[in-house]
């Protein structure tokens, strides 16, 4: 299924965020999204779930397999979010209830979405656990998020995204407050997730690293508009906008060479 | 064996010898505190005539060993307390432990009440208020909870009683319950308990009358207190990455607010209310003198007034004891509600 963002336009509180972005992510296909910040690449992967701040104003247009997002009733939305597209935020350390077991983080959105129930939940979360390479998984249901590091509860957020088995994920910032070590492996798993399960991914991202060395695509995002989009050899080797450019220049020599794959 | 305990289970048993250890620091500081305060028991208690004869005083100073060293008094009060003995009230003439066994009952009944009220329309108040922050609801809500954080208590019960009582007529005047029905006799000392279970439903719905106006004012300031409180801490949490993280899994709004706003929400709250049990207590002197209530707060004004040292001692006990049960069971909600502090 893909999803295509056309014209988005975002205000909020009478600011222009978002200026007119067009995105377009595919099936199986790794979608990065790069920029400074500020520059709306986080706002472009909260519209399209509707989680935009109070006082935020929305045009343009986003359809999910033909289906209009922007302007859909909030009981079909919900159905949507976390069923057909689901999010791994930045800091797993905050976007995990401190206070709820990992299994119930994990299992309550399937027995709404999906209506299963307490055991069947429990034996899939058990296997998405170990799916995302967390030791113990059985025993890892009962834990909570403090009793994980970091890298291992980035792990988890992305188990808890993948539990209703959504065709969309939006990653924003997934490894940025992760240590440089654990990174690749956080990468790694959903460059392999993308693959095997066939997702269309937007990877948010302002480590052109990590863009080269998982995205298929790549899109340069500044000031609310997308200057740049291509194939990420294509971007990232000869760039044609002159932004692109100074963002490369501003890494050290070696780390797009490191990084590709 | 500790070892092999849950994790809560042994959190309790921390928290309890804590306590044990408390209380009797407590009786330690009542005992030490109510020795050095300025005035003679003996004149508090005796005639001017009788004050006059050695041998009188001698004689009553005996009888209540007040004759033996301090910490001679301070070991048999200890001991007699573990017996439960409270030693004898000088006034009443009585064991203070059966005085305060009277009186403690209704202060328990008519504080517990007022801080339940509180606690269900403080914090519904404090979630309508943050959920429609700036609308009406919640500049209605702002004016009245500063009402009820600035009006005095004692004025409160004197209008409330006025207006309500003797205008209005349509709630029952002084004491627990309708003099002609009688108290219903029980385990509990807690009329609407006690009531219930002999089954006496006219006593239960007199108790329950009698019970309103008086918890009502005592619980308006805490009502106050406990929505501000309510409104800020789920502001704070409505702003977190987990509630946008729980929004984007599809869960309906209800789960969202109850499974992951409030359970964060309370935690703040929950302190704040067991510190506002404690003013709550000290409010009930007042209330209960204006609605005749026969409770704790009397008792202690005439205790002290009196120089009655074993009663005030055995006050200072059981209002020690409430602080120390209060903060005992912040301490368990605590552990119940955040997994961060039972698993330390």
């Amino acid at each position: 299924m893909t999803l295509d963002i056309t014209g988005l336009k975002v205000s909020i509180g009478g600011k222009d965020v978002l200026r007119g972005v067009d995105l377009r992510l595919q099936e199986g296909r790794v979608h990065g999204l790069a920029g400074e910040s500020g520059s709306g690449k986080t706002m472009t992967g909260l519209a399209v779930l509707g989680l935009l701040p109070h006082g935020s104003r929305t045009s343009g247009s986003v359809t999910l397999g033909g289906r209009e997002l922007l302007t859909m009733a909030p009981r079909e939305l919900n159905k949507i979010r976390g069923g057909e597209v689901a999010m791994v935020f930045q800091d797993p350390a905050t976007s995990l209830h401190p206070m709820l077991t990992i299994g119930k983080q994990i299992t309550e959105h399937m027995r709404h979405h999906l209506g299963l129930g307490k055991r069947e939940a429990r034996a899939r979360a058990v296997e998405l656990l170990g799916k995302v390479r967390i030791p113990g998984a059985e025993e890892a249901c009962g834990r909570y998020p403090h009793q994980f590091s970091g890298g291992m509860r980035q792990r988890v957020a992305i188990a808890v995204a993948l539990a209703c088995s959504p065709k969309v994920l939006i990653a924003d910032e997934p490894t940025t407050a992760l240590d440089v070590t654990v990174q690749a492996g956080v990468l790694r798993l959903l460059r392999g997730l993308c693959d095997e399960l066939g997702l269309a991914v937007l990877l948010v991202t302002h480590d052109l690293g990590v863009m080269s060395a998982v995205a298929d695509e790549v899109s340069v995002m500044r000031d609310g508009l997308v200057v740049e989009t291509g194939p990420r050899g294509r971007v990232l080797r000869e760039p044609s906008h002159p932004y692109t450019r100074s963002l490369l220049d501003s890494l050290p020599d070696a780390q797009i060479e490191e990084g590709g794959r | 064996m500790a070892r092999t305990l849950p994790p809560l289970a042994r959190f309790l048993i921390r928290r309890v010898i804590t306590a044990i250890l408390l209380a009797w620091g407590i009786t330690l500081v009542t005992f030490v505190l109510t020795n050095l305060v300025p005035g003679d028991p003996v004149a508090a208690n005796l005639g001017q005539r009788a004050m006059n004869d050695p041998a009188i005083v001698a004689q009553w100073r005996a009888e209540h060993g007040l004759d033996k060293p301090l910490w001679e008094q301070y070991g048999l009060y200890l001991q007699g307390m573990l017996q439960g003995d409270l030693g004898t009230s000088q006034q009443s003439h009585r064991p203070v432990a059966q005085d305060l066994a009277e009186f403690v009952p209704a202060t328990l009944e008519l504080a517990g009440a007022a801080i339940l009220v509180s606690l269900v329309l403080g914090v519904a108040f404090g979630v309508l208020a943050a959920l429609r922050r700036d609308r009406l609801p919640d500049h209605v809500l702002r004016v009245l909870s500063l009402i009820g954080i600035s009006v005095p208590t004692f004025w409160l019960a004197l209008v409330a009683f006025y207006v309500f009582f003797y205008r209005l007529q349509i709630t029952p005047g002084s004491g627990r319950v309708d003099p002609a029905l009688g108290m219903a006799p029980g385990v509990t000392g807690l009329q609407t308990v006690d009531a219930l279970i002999a089954g006496r439903w006219d006593v239960f719905t007199s108790a329950v009358g009698h019970l309103i106006t008086p918890a009502l004012v005592l619980a308006l300031y805490t009502i106050g207190l406990l929505t501000r409180f309510t409104r800020s801490a789920v502001l704070e949490v409505l702003g977190q990455d987990y509630v946008r993280a729980a929004r984007a899994k599809g869960l309906p709004g209800r789960t969202v607010l109850f499974r992951y706003v409030l359970r964060s929400a309370l935690v703040p709250v929950i302190t704040v209310a067991g510190l506002a049990f404690g003013s709550l207590l000290s409010g009930t002197v007042l209330v209960e003198a204006i609605f005749a209530w026969p409770g704790i707060g009397q008792y202690a004004y005439k205790s002290a007034t009196t120089l009655d040292l074993p009663a005030v001692m055995g006050v200072g006990l059981v209002v020690g004891v409430v602080y120390l049960v209060i903060n005992l069971i912040v301490d368990v909600l605590y552990g119940v509600i955040d997994p961060r502090v039972r698993l330390q």
